[in-house]
């Protein structure tokens, strides 16, 4: 009793703070689930990989598939397409690296890194700027400036590497992992 | 101006009432002998006009839930079910469509005429602030309500509006994860977006309250921006101002069913009728009429993160406004320089509307349209943090006069006849 009456409400000052910052532990604990259940449920999660036939692509072509929700680009491109895309520096682009899921983050954005086999360029068609889906350039019906692709969303151009060049997206476009399971056919994821 | 109480119950049941619950008191202090000025004009009604909006949202919008699926399989069909099989379902959903941008017409009348007396200053500054809170609430309403149909406008316009989510740098990609429910927007986002959508309206509601609250504290401004001095410079809210606001409301309703009932798909997208695909982006995506202008920032600016913080930054520097201006003075009327300053802001945001309404790569007489875009966008923000403390400080105001009721009956306002 001496020690309260010399120092009123050490006690309770005590218990008052110890119950409040449990409390508090306890409300942001329960925040969590809260907060966790708008993540990706684990089905979502769950990695689906798609296969690919490539046999009827023509060089200068694109087919678009369905992969993880997002569509994908596979490209067959042109000799002259592959030369354009060589030729450039990469110590030039606006995104000097190479965003492929299958190399270490710092590798840089030449065109070997870009596609495992040359003539198959292998894309998330997802803009870096805001998610839309570019539209193909063709020698026919150019988009952009650059070969690539064109996002009429906000004008982001890409080139025949699928990389930034001008505009407002800030990465190169993202390559998936993939492997060929054949020269016709190739599985991605 | 909330002075003494004048209510005085006649019935025995308002007596009882009031001593339990005095409800009967509020309504009749708040509505009917409220004193307000006397000279609000017609700029001042839409304010009620914006409370019916609200309404008309709420009451539809439930009707609408009853039909709808929160379903990417099903939610486009439930859509189409509704406009060609229930019951005048195609009115229920114009009307809850065009409503949308009915309650964003009369929120920015209500906006620019706060701006242009001079409402933010104080002693209004959270009622000020309060409205910009509703604003964005709307926005996000309005966003969210937007994405239901599920067409392709709907998914597009979710997929770039979460994106901008991403420009976050570190923790960007994990927001928009967190936001999506998924990898992309797809089912999980839709059913999450329309749980929102129910329930934003009536947070509005809630902030609607405050916001009156708010305004019966000091009670309202007016066109002279001067304080009301004694109650000659008043009149009881009802009759007066309830008549007025129910005749401009009632223009304002004939404006809204021309649209509904003439034209109702005048503000949609044609693109929002085709059903959402998420490997095709259509070749020109363009928000609702009321986004235009931010959007029109946002795609200025060649920067994903820059052009994103400019988006975020002209609707954050709203909040700001109450202490931006130096002015003494409060309303338009008696500041010549900040009037012109003023209709050039105004000029800028239908500019920076219609830039955001064109192509990524437009011109118009041989300009192109995004430089059109940064200048509007300059001045935007050079309007709030350089013009309005700067100009509040060297301008002469012209005079004021000397009280509510001298201006409206001249100077033998002594003895007005009432």
């Amino acid at each position: 009793m001496a020690a309260t009456t010399s120092d009123a409400g050490t006690r309770r000052d005590f218990i008052y703070v110890a119950s409040a910052s449990i409390g508090a532990v306890g409300a942001a604990a329960l925040a969590w689930p809260f907060i966790d259940q708008m993540n990706p449920t684990t089905a979502a999660l769950a990695l689906a990989s798609t296969e690919v036939d490539l046999a009827a692509v023509q060089p200068g072509q694109q087919i678009i598939v369905k992969w993880r929700g997002h569509p994908l680009f596979v490209r067959r491109r042109t000799p002259a397409e592959i030369a354009a895309s060589k030729a450039v520096d990469v110590a030039s682009l606006p995104d000097p690296l190479a965003n492929n899921n299958a190399l270490p983050d710092s590798a840089p954005a030449t065109d070997a890194n870009r596609a495992v086999k040359p003539e198959w360029l292998i894309l998330i068609g997802v803009c870096t700027h805001l998610g839309c889906t570019p539209t193909v350039s063709t020698p026919a019906i150019p988009e952009g400036e650059y070969g690539g692709w064109l996002c009429h969303c906000h004008g982001s151009m890409y080139d025949t590497a699928g990389r930034i060049r001008k505009g407002p997206a800030p990465r190169n476009l993202e390559v998936p992992p993939y492997t060929f399971l054949s020269d016709t056919r190739v599985k991605v994821g | 101006m909330s002075g003494p109480s004048t209510y005085n119950p006649k019935s025995g049941i308002e007596r009882w009432l009031d001593q339990r619950l005095p409800l009967p008191r509020l309504m009749h202090d708040t509505m009917a002998t409220f004193p307000t000025p006397r000279n609000l004009n017609i700029w001042y009604t839409f304010g009620g006009i914006l409370t019916f909006c609200l309404g008309v949202q709420i009451i539809t919008g439930v009707v609408l839930a009853m039909h709808y699926v929160a379903n990417a399989g099903l939610a486009f069909d439930s859509v189409e079910a509704i406009m060609r099989d229930v019951n005048y379902g195609w009115l229920m959903r114009y009307m809850h469509a065009n409503g949308a941008s009915m309650f964003f017409l009369a929120v920015y009348i209500h906006m620019f005429r706060g701006l242009y007396y001079g409402s933010y200053k104080a002693p209004r500054e959270l009622i000020w602030i309060i409205g910009v809170l509703i604003y964005l609430l709307m926005m996000a309403t309005a966003f969210f309500g937007y994405v239901l149909p599920w067409g392709q406008m709907s998914f597009w316009g979710a997929t770039v509006i979460t994106n901008l989510f991403s420009a976050i740098p570190v923790i960007g990609t994990h927001i928009a994860t967190w936001l999506w429910g998924d990898f992309a927007v797809g089912d999980a986002t839709l059913n999450r977006f329309f749980s929102l959508h129910y329930l934003l309206p009536f947070i509005i509601a809630g902030v609607v309250g405050l916001h009156i609250w708010a305004l019966h504290v000091p009670g309202n401004n007016n066109p002279l921006g001067i304080d009301v001095k004694s109650p000659q410079d008043t009149v009881p809210f009802h009759p007066y101002y309830t008549v007025k606001d129910a005749f401009y409301l009632v223009l304002f309703v004939i404006l809204f069913a021309a649209f509904v009932f003439f034209s109702p798909d005048f503000f949609g997208n044609p693109d929002n009728y085709q059903p959402a695909n998420p490997l095709v982006t259509p070749p020109d995506i363009v928000p609702e009429w009321y986004l235009l202008p931010f959007y029109a920032m946002l795609r200025s600016i060649p920067n994903k993160l820059l052009g994103v913080i400019v988006m975020g930054g002209a609707i954050v520097t709203l909040v700001f406004i109450p202490w931006l201006d130096t002015s003494r003075v409060r309303s338009c009327r008696f500041r010549p320089l900040m009037k012109q300053f003023f209709w050039a802001f105004a000029v800028c945001c239908v500019l920076l509307g219609y830039c955001g309404s064109q192509g990524v790569d437009a011109a118009r007489f041989g300009i192109p349209l995004v430089w059109v875009a940064r200048i509007a966008s300059l001045y935007y923000f050079a309007f709030f943090w350089l013009i309005m403390p700067i100009i509040g400080l060297i301008e002469t105001p012209k005079k004021l006069p000397a009280s509510i009721a001298q201006s409206v009956f001249g100077d033998n306002a002594a003895t007005p006849a009432e």
